[in-house]
């Protein structure tokens, strides 16, 4: 049967199309039902929808199917996503509309229907020839969808019946929607609130905390004042943006201050201005990171930012605090005419930028009350109210919630439970939460996703071998850190015989595996790194690949890439070769096991010959790439020690580094630098490059200030001088202070990004001092090196091409991605550094260690402990009271307490130790022992003053 | 989320059919009189007309005249009310005699040409609709109206034309998977003896692909063989009764 669609449609430019389509309708179409004899199929696949569907309930005692509408998809995902919720069926009409309201919930749902284990089965009624609707004479779009629906239920229950023992089968349908509903009974289906539904379900009473809070249109709550402003609709936005009455922008709020928030307006180009909103009534239910609409305030109505610190602590007396007003009057100070910043008020929301957050249940004073507030870890986000009824299991617990909504009524956004992380400092919880807040993405990879896997027991293959070179009689060997099993480069060396040397550099073949497109290659393109935390890695492919297949191991033969050079004696490259290639490695070796080689004047293999070759040679490439200009900075990085058993730190250890290292690096950077040049020769538009931009001069100047503090001069104009002027900065009897110089110029850097060729026109590496730069030599656990290695294979005629590969914007929005993952990744790597080092002061307790000033500030000094790389700063003034009396000298810079002076790089001894009474976030203390300043009138409790150790979240360079 | 999903996971395209599944298809043969031979098709929202004069002597300049063959003119265009937009669309833009050429390629291939020496053969097709797959409606149109002329011709000449969506092969496009998946491959196929008349695709699409394209599209050709073989003898019946045989 064919239905035609017609549908008027506006186009970009304003006219009007109108477009036709057509609409065949289908008798073919399976219902999926294990019981069902009637539609049955030439081939049928194995029935989705189970003959025994059980779930007891008290609404309906017998077996039932459950059809949830477009809303309760929406809104009850974590409800839909429980093992305990199956035999769904999910109409494609609601399919389509979460399609087009939400993605990300669209990627979920789709996620559950894949999971055979859930029994989800897509029923695509809008072509099932009795389940089709045409759209009624002045219906609305949403009223026909509700009728589709209903339709299908109907039709599904009927259809149910006729089966053999169908009879007692029910077709139960889930809308909130109370027309909806009293509708659907009108016409013989079974229709209940998804709320109903849910308490109805018996043993499962945990459910009920994860259904999210919907103001269904019955129980309104009219009664509360109205706290908030109207957000305007997006029509009145739209028209307001582009008469310039509105402003549009990314609403950011202030870590310290619940009261403060600026919003980020992206003028053109890279700069945008920042506008400053204050108070709660213009801050009118922003939550960090949503794309808003500002309007600005008059000009005398404009205010500086506050210095005050203010966490919002709840309610103090009833529900809505009125302590907020006498908070909020404390933001006015008077300030200058020159001070003042743009002001403005959210007059509406464009985008929620809500995703499930982590904190911790704070309990309501009321012991029976059933609502309580959340307070998420990330100071940032306001506290969330939701509705428990197990609030006393989860107490001390590290929860996620996600936010559904905030009534203008309502002091706090409302909220439903997603689920428990486990118990607070623990260590597994922890990890989860610092990779939730980073927005790591750590599940488990999908049933999906693995199934682009190869198939094991897997061997090289006869069509494998195609346009690739075998080099298994090569003697290759791997260099990598001890416990490493993510092997993905491999070196090797020998002797031409004609007076030069052939090196070569292999790399895991993991484009061979990853096919571009397939759910395996989105799911690590948008990963885009692998993570190191102190005791974890999340991978960004599964480990099959990751540690077996594409992990160059010794003595199996694995595929990889190959990049060949001829080189002389001096390491100047005669040419170079890239291919694929299939080898075998002869040892796969520590840095330190390597290094034992090197020095065994007595062991002459083959691997130790080939080691030794490479040595020299890495040695000439370094001494050449340094007087280019290349940098060697430094920060302080460390290495814990686990106790095998508990996994809990034992020792801390500085990273040291050997000869060996440097051999490894040498040999990559110089593989990533040929196939930079290589993939940017073939492809001009389109190669995926790294750059390192040079700081702005400004950046430099606390280095030099610093250095000039000690007579010494560093000069910033270009890298090479930098790099001669670090070299030159000695302190006789201070060997540390080179270093530490070298510690501040890594904080004056500029981050290092990945960028399509075909965007941009610097390529410059300032860090390496090389004119073009990408990452190859790590496929395993970056996505980017598998996009050049796509590219490089396509440029040898290895590999076809595909047409997000040659498509620059879509290259530029993958590096985006890529930038802000590795950003993620880095943080959340210093997170979790962070979180062993309070394990590790935890079981040491009280530590007394020397440690030099890395910067003075206004009110405090910067501390950094070398044996620990630990960084903390010692305040010098107390909340509650006045401190001693500082001055501080901006131009040296130096802050003078009570008499004493601190200079950067000062020597001084300060007492660690682990501050636990604020339990979701922790902090280890710092107090300054020597050298001793005097104070009066001190109570003898506070010895130096408090501290908090914050790793400065700054750029460090990576090369 | 942007765009169409132009093949479901139950494996519904936007219109409800399965990957190798053809449109609707409706024809009719010898509609106007005063031509020699001519033929409407329907091909789902797709709609061709076409028409045909000859074998007549060379008209215009005679220098174009073969003395082994027949000259075959093929003149393709699109009425104004044919797209969403309506546009006046002028003879001879680039688009039109691209598709002209294409044509007259396409009939030379199946037309026994050698039978008329210098002669020539018109036929013209219009798009009086077009939801997507306009060349293998004007192709399939053309064959019925050189059969209603009765110009000896190898075979039918078949056309459809197939995209590659999410790894599979989808056949017989509409316009919004012709403008959504990117690749489209036109295929003219003879399908009796297998020739491929005319093959034409525009975009990329990775050598490995091509295969499976090319097999599903040459299967639906020859499914479309037999819907025109049905016109053809059904259009002989009517005929046959109608003049009283």
């Amino acid at each position: 049967m064919l239905k035609s669609k017609t549908f008027l449609k506006k186009t970009r430019s304003g006219r009007v199309l109108k477009v036709v389509r057509e609409h065949y309708l289908r008798d073919d179409i399976w219902c999926g039902s294990e019981l069902c004899v009637e539609c049955r199929q030439e081939s049928p696949p194995p029935p989705v929808l189970q003959r025994d569907a059980c779930r007891e309930s008290s609404l309906c005692a017998s077996r039932h199917y459950i059809i949830p509408d477009t809303n309760v998809v929406l809104h009850q995902i974590d409800i839909l996503e429980d093992p305990l919720i199956n035999n769904v069926i999910i109409l494609q009409t609601v399919l389509q509309e979460v399609r087009h309201r939400s993605a990300p919930i669209y990627k979920r749902i789709k996620d559950v229907i894949h999971n055979a284990s859930k029994h989800f089965y897509t029923f695509t009624n809008e072509h099932h020839r009795e389940t089709f609707i045409e759209r009624e004479q002045g219906e609305s779009a949403n009223d026909r969808n509700d009728r589709a629906i209903r339709t299908a239920a109907r039709w599904y229950s009927e259809h149910l019946k006729k089966a053999p023992d169908g009879e007692e089968l029910q077709v139960i349908l889930l809308t909130d929607d109370k027309g909806n509903r009293e509708k659907a009974e009108g016409c013989g289906v079974i229709a209940y609130k998804c709320e109903e539904y849910i308490k109805s379900l018996i043993g499962s009473p945990e459910l009920m905390d994860r259904l999210a809070l919907c103001t269904d249109d019955a129980n309104e709550i009219t009664s509360s004042k109205i706290l908030f402003p109207e957000h305007l609709p997006l029509s009145r936005i739209q028209a307001g943006i582009k008469s310039g009455t509105f402003l549009q922008g990314v609403f950011r709020a202030s870590r310290d201050n619940y009261l403060e928030a600026t919003v980020f307006v992206q003028g053109d180009g890279d700069d945008g201005t920042e506008i400053l909103i204050q108070g709660l009534q213009n801050l009118n239910r922003a939550v960090h990171q949503d794309l808003v609409a500002v309007e600005l305030l008059p000009r005398n109505l404009w205010v500086t930012p506050s210095s005050v610190v203010l966490v919002d602590e709840g309610p103090k007396g009833d529900e809505d605090g009125d302590g907020d007003e006498e908070e909020q009057k404390m933001l006015k100070c008077d300030a200058s005419e020159s001070m003042l910043k743009p002001t403005g008020k959210i007059v509406g929301i464009i985008k929620r930028n809500w995703r499930p957050f982590c904190g911790m249940l704070s309990r309501s004073e009321i012991k029976e009350a059933t609502r309580h507030l959340f307070t998420p870890a990330d100071r940032r986000i306001p506290r969330i109210r939701i509705e428990t009824r197990q609030a006393s299991a989860l107490m001390g617990q590290r929860i996620m919630v996600a936010i559904d909504g905030w009534p203008k009524s309502s002091r706090y956004p409302n909220g439903h439970f997603v689920r428990s992380l486990g118990s607070a400092g623990d260590k597994e919880t922890e990890t989860e939460v610092l990779l939730l807040e980073h927005d790591v993405p750590h599940q488990p990879f999908s049933q999906a996703v693995l199934s682009f896997l190869p198939k094991m027991p897997w061997a090289i293959a006869e069509e494998d071998m195609r346009n690739r070179v075998d080099l298994r009689k090569l003697c290759v060997c791997s260099v990598d850190p001890p416990g490493c099993t993510d092997i993905d480069d491999a070196l090797h060396c020998r002797d031409l015989g004609n007076g030069n040397l052939e090196v070569g550099v292999h790399i895991a073949d993991v484009s061979h595996f990853i096919r571009p497109g397939n759910t395996l290659d989105q799911e690590a393109a948008s990963r885009g790194t692998t993570v190191y935390l102190c005791e974890k890695r999340i991978d960004m492919v599964p480990e099959l690949l990751s540690s077996n297949l594409c992990s160059l191991r010794c003595n199996v033969d694995r595929l990889a890439f190959s990049c060949i050079w001829e080189m002389n004696h001096n390491a100047e490259i005669i040419s170079t070769r890239f291919t694929k290639s299939v080898i075998n490695s002869k040892a796969s070796l520590t840095y330190a096991e390597a290094q034992l080689r090197i020095d065994d004047t007595n062991m002459n293999d083959d691997v130790t010959r080939s080691l030794r070759g490479l040595n020299a040679l890495a040695k000439i490439l370094k001494k050449r790439r340094i007087d280019k200009g290349a940098l060697t900075l430094s920060s302080p990085e460390v290495r814990f020690h686990m106790d095998s058993e508990t996994h809990d730190p034992i020792d801390l250890q500085a990273k040291e580094l050997k000869e060996t290292n440097s051999l490894v690096e040498e040999f990559m950077l110089l593989a990533n630098i040929s196939v930079a040049q290589k993939i940017y020769d073939e492809f001009s538009e389109c190669a995926l490059l790294r750059k390192h931009p040079a700081p702005p001069p400004s950046n430099y100047d606390i280095l030099s200030k610093a250095a000039k503090a000690k007579g010494l001069v560093i000069r910033t104009d270009s890298a090479k001088a930098l790099a001669d002027s670090l070299d030159m900065a000695q302190v006789e009897g201070f060997s540390y202070f080179n270093t530490l110089l070298r510690i501040l110029g890594t904080r004056c850097m500029m981050q290092a990004v990945y960028f399509c060729s075909g965007m941009d026109s610097d390529f410059h590496h300032y860090g390496l001092a090389s004119p073009i730069y990408t990452h190859f030599t790590s496929p395993i656990r970056r996505y980017a090196d598998i996009i050049v290695h796509r590219l490089l294979a396509v440029a040898i005629g290895a590999d076809c091409t595909y047409s997000d590969l040659m498509d620059k914007h879509k290259q530029a929005a993958l590096c985006n991605n890529l930038n802000y993952r590795h950003k993620m990744a880095q943080y959340a790597q210093r997170a979790s550094v962070a979180f062993h080092t309070q394990l590790f002061f935890k079981s040491r307790g009280i530590q007394n260690e020397d440690g030099y000033i890395l910067f003075v500030r206004k009110n405090a000094i910067i501390v950094l402990i070398p044996k620990f790389g630990l960084e903390g700063t010692v305040f010098f003034e107390n909340k509650e009271k006045r401190g001693p009396r500082l001055l501080f000298d901006e131009e040296v810079p130096s802050l003078t307490v009570e008499g004493h002076t601190f200079n950067m790089f000062d020597r001084v001894k300060v007492t660690i130790s682990l501050d636990a009474s604020n339990i979701q976030h922790q902090k280890i203390r710092m107090a300054l022992l020597e050298p001793v300043y005097r104070r009066e009138h001190v109570p003898k409790r506070t010895t130096g003053g408090c501290a908090e150790v914050t790793r400065e979240v700054k750029c460090i360079n990576s090369s | 989320m942007a765009g169409l999903e132009l093949l479901s996971d139950q494996g519904y395209r936007l219109d409800g059919r399965k990957p190798s599944e053809l449109r609707k298809v409706q024809a009719r043969m010898g509609i106007f009189t005063r031509a020699d031979g001519s033929a409407y098709i329907e091909q789902g929202n797709t709609k061709a007309l076409a028409v045909v004069y000859g074998p007549h002597e060379v008209r215009g300049s005679r220098s174009k005249t073969l003395h082994d063959r027949a000259v075959i003119n093929c003149q393709y265009s699109m009425a104004t009310f044919s797209t969403a937009e309506r546009k006046r669309r002028p003879h001879g833009d680039r688009k039109s005699s691209e598709m002209s050429l294409h044509l007259k390629q396409t009939f030379e291939a199946a037309i026994l040409t050698q039978l008329y020496p210098r002669s020539q053969i018109d036929i013209y097709v219009k798009i009086l609709q077009s939801d997507g797959g306009n060349y293998s409606a004007c192709v399939n149109a053309a064959t019925l109206a050189v059969i209603d002329a009765g110009i000896p011709i190898r075979d039918y000449v078949c056309a459809c034309s197939a995209g590659f969506v999410e790894d599979t092969p989808l056949v017989d496009l509409c316009h919004a998977e012709e403008t959504g998946s990117g690749t489209a491959v036109a295929l003219a196929l003879l399908p009796r003896g297998g020739q491929i008349a005319l093959l034409q695709m525009d975009a990329r699409l990775h050598q490995d692909h091509l295969d499976p394209v090319m097999e599903a599209a040459m299967t639906a050709c020859r499914s479309l063989g037999q819907v025109l073989d049905g016109v053809v003898r059904q259009h002989l019946q009517e005929v046959s009764i109608l003049t009283g045989e």
